[in-house]
């Protein structure tokens, strides 16, 4: 029932299922097969986004046959989209051993070339790189940089560190100069509490929690100066919500304006850093439920740059195109399927 | 016929005093709170001091951008002591004023976030005492919070106990950093206790707790730290709806301050749409969140929104509804809100009496 032409779209936000030790065994070299199969590193998935469970899986997309046919029936062909982006939600983000995360980091960039990339032209991948290892994180950006299928590092929305440390500088300097967006996605790799008051008894409210993460990680990108110092780096947030931005630009330029003289290298006001640097996968919508009020959601971000089209493929947020919300213009609608998402990943033009 | 109808009541709101929902009264010299303590205290915190959670002793971890950690400039009492800490100042130059009739006390001394429970439990009961005595004593246009150790149940219902009789006390207080989320069920017996006595529970935002202020670990700046600040009260919301509170004390008030508001409509969009698709997990919650939204929480208006487009701030207000938010200035802060200048918008006569006066006047039974 979509009243909008998707042919030609981009989906920046779609889910192989993750790959399981076996799947990686043939990208290891022996020592990493060893380790991989005498201690079994097998699944790999994050408590605060645990793909096998019930909401992450919409009934009607489960079944046996090869995913990627699974995908090409059920996303590709059907809304008829130039590009899909691949993100694998990996417990490599969580793994305490850099080592291991680094080798299985690698291991998942090389399936997913293989296992992916290879077997469908339309297919994107967002590049795992080990956040725990920097160096080793930088070795493997400039490795894969050359195969332009790769178009963003992906990262989380709750990490050990706030996205901003100068520790993770070297990774932002190499994805600067090769044009490769930061995605942030959903999760928690549970280094800290996902709240001021601890773990949370229920998963929804690790759901609900997530756009803390998101504001407080681009709030950091921010006062540390990472956009000062890496004025071409976009950051796209995945499953953040997207509503929830405007309060964070509202009230960061309030500080701003009364608290500058603490960073002093951040020359203008936070909502126009944001307005420039930070992009938001548009599934799921935190929204009102008549078209007039999201209109006005979205209005008050000021741009219409910053939406880009998603579906969550296969998780439950997916709804086909049903999930782009009412009230939204054909020029709206137009820029966030295609235009935005083009102007955000320059490696999609290569 | 219909325009003395609409003049009436915006010249009466005009008029008619204010309710300031979030005044810090401050110790007039650093010991004062002792003489309000038992020996036994007197002499733990002469010898030890009070340990929290802030790495700092005595000082603010993200130091403040203006004199005495983020005060007003002006606010220092001519007779000496720090802002806020003379009544006669405080009255002139914000109660008169502003025209306030009722000013609610949130004092931010340590009593809750005390290492020590039994020291955290006498810090909050001299606190209690030193409002009554310095403040909502002497002046009536002041109400005091009762302010409890709320990590120590037990202790915190006997406090309860021990003042609700005064009718000065308006709300019972405690900070949103608690140490696990505050909609769990160690916390219900101060819930039930606040729903017996029609007390309102007010969370002000706090400046350190037991965890990092994000969910990626400590912040580097004041900047950033600030705004961290309002996801405890997200948090607070969230926590208390998911676990069933409200279903078992429906009658239950809370009130978020300091924390700003136009985080709200986004939340209640997102917790509608997760508990639509998880509500299995949490069957206890039987309502929509947007529900327990409108009926059970109250959010203090400082310091203000303000967006880009002032126009923008009436979009958030309509959609949180102007009868759930209380005005307040949080004198002698550094980014206190002007009754006069606060909101950038026009509100109807009916959204400003309910935002300036009416709603609080209601929720704490000022009288």
């Amino acid at each position: 029932m979509s009243a909008f032409e998707t042919a030609g779209a981009i989906d920046c936000d779609v889910h192989p299922p993750s790959p399981r030790g076996a799947d990686l065994l043939p990208y290891l070299d022996d020592y990493w097969k060893e380790i991989v199969t005498t201690r079994e590193v097998d699944v790999l998935e994050l408590m605060a986004y645990p793909e096998r469970t019930r909401p992450y899986m919409r009934p009607d997309w489960k079944g046996d046959g090869d995913p990627l046919e699974q995908m090409q029936r059920n996303l590709l062909d059907p809304l008829g989209l130039e590009h899909a982006i691949l993100n694998v939600v990996s417990g490599a983000h969580a793994l305490f051993d850099p080592y291991l995360s680094t080798a299985i980091c690698r291991a998942t960039n090389d399936w997913l070339a293989d296992k992916w990339l290879d077997r469908d032209s339309r297919l994107r991948a967002s590049m795992l790189v080990p956040f725990q290892n920097v160096e080793a994180a930088v070795e493997e950006i400039e490795r894969r940089a050359g195969d332009k299928r790769f178009v963003q590092i992906l990262t989380l929305a709750m990490t050990e560190l706030p996205l901003g440390r100068r520790i993770y500088w070297p990774i932002y300097e190499a994805a600067a100069k090769h044009g490769l967006p930061i995605g942030i996605h959903a999760g928690s790799n549970y280094r800290n509490a996902p709240s001021h008051s601890g773990f949370h008894s229920f998963l929804i409210e690790d759901h609900v929690a997530q756009p803390q993460g998101f504001s407080t990680q681009v709030a950091s990108l921010i006062a540390e100066g990472v956009f000062t110092k890496y004025p071409e780096l976009k950051v796209v947030l995945i499953e953040s919500g997207v509503t929830w931005l405007p309060a964070l630009m509202w009230r960061m330029s309030k500080d701003w304006r009364g608290a500058r003289i603490e960073v002093p290298w951040v020359k203008e006001a936070p909502a126009d850093i944001i307005r420039k640097h930070v992009r938001m996968t548009s599934q799921p919508f935190d929204g009102p439920d008549n078209a007039e009020d999201v209109a006005k959601a979205l209005d008050h971000l000021l741009s219409d740059e910053m939406v880009l089209f998603s579906s969550d493929y296969p998780h439950w947020h997916f709804e086909g195109l049903d999930v782009l919300p009412e009230g939204l213009s054909a020029d709206r609608m137009n820029k966030i399927l295609r235009d935005n998402v083009r102007a955000t990943y320059a490696r999609l033009g290569d | 016929m219909e325009t003395p109808v609409l003049e009436r009541p915006q010249e009466s709101a005009q008029t008619l005093g204010v309710v300031d929902c979030d005044i810090h009264p401050a110790f007039s010299r650093p010991d004062q709170l002792l003489d309000y303590l038992p020996e036994r205290w007197k002499a733990h915190m002469r010898d030890y001091a009070v340990r929290t959670a802030n790495p700092l002793l005595g000082t603010l971890p993200y130091p403040r951008l203006t004199p005495g950690n983020g005060m007003r400039r002006d606010s220092w009492p001519p007779n000496g002591g720090p802002p806020a800490s003379d009544l006669a100042f405080l009255q002139e130059q914000l109660l008169d004023e502003h025209n306030i009739d009722f000013g609610i006390l949130q004092p931010l001394a340590a009593g809750s976030m005390a290492f020590n429970q039994e020291l955290g439990a006498a810090l909050c009961a001299a606190l209690n005492d030193w409002q009554i005595d310095k403040w909502a004593g002497p002046e009536p246009r002041l109400r005091a919070s009762i302010c409890i150790p709320q990590e120590d149940v037990k202790a915190s219902l006997a406090e309860i106990d021990r003042c609700v009789a005064d009718g000065r006390f308006v709300q019972i207080a405690f900070p949103p950093r608690t140490l696990e989320p505050c909609g769990r069920s160690r916390y219900w017996p101060i819930y039930e206790a606040a729903e017996h006595y029609g007390l309102p529970i007010g969370l002000h935002t706090s400046a350190f707790g037991y965890r990092p202020n994000t969910p990626s670990g400590w912040t580097s700046f004041y900047l950033e730290e600030h705004f961290a600040a309002s996801n405890s009260l997200q948090t607070v919301l969230s926590s208390m709806i998911l676990e069933g509170v409200f279903e078992q004390f429906p009658k239950l008030k809370v009130v978020l301050v300091e924390g700003g508001f136009s985080w709200l409509p986004s939340l209640v969009w997102r917790l509608d749409r997760e508990w639509k698709r998880m509500r299995s997990e949490v069957p206890h919650v039987k309502r929509p969140p947007s529900e327990y939204v409108r009926e059970n929480f109250w959010y203090t208006t400082q310091p203000i929104e303000e967006p880009e487009v002032n126009r923008h701030l009436l979009d958030i207000l309509r959609w949180i509804g102007p009868d759930r938010l209380m005005f307040s200035t949080d004198y002698p802060h550094w980014d206190f809100d002007d009754p006069r200048f606060a909101f950038k918008v026009p509100l109807t006569p009916t959204e400003r009496s309910a935002i300036f006066r009416d709603t609080a006047i209601e929720l704490f039974g000022l009288k």
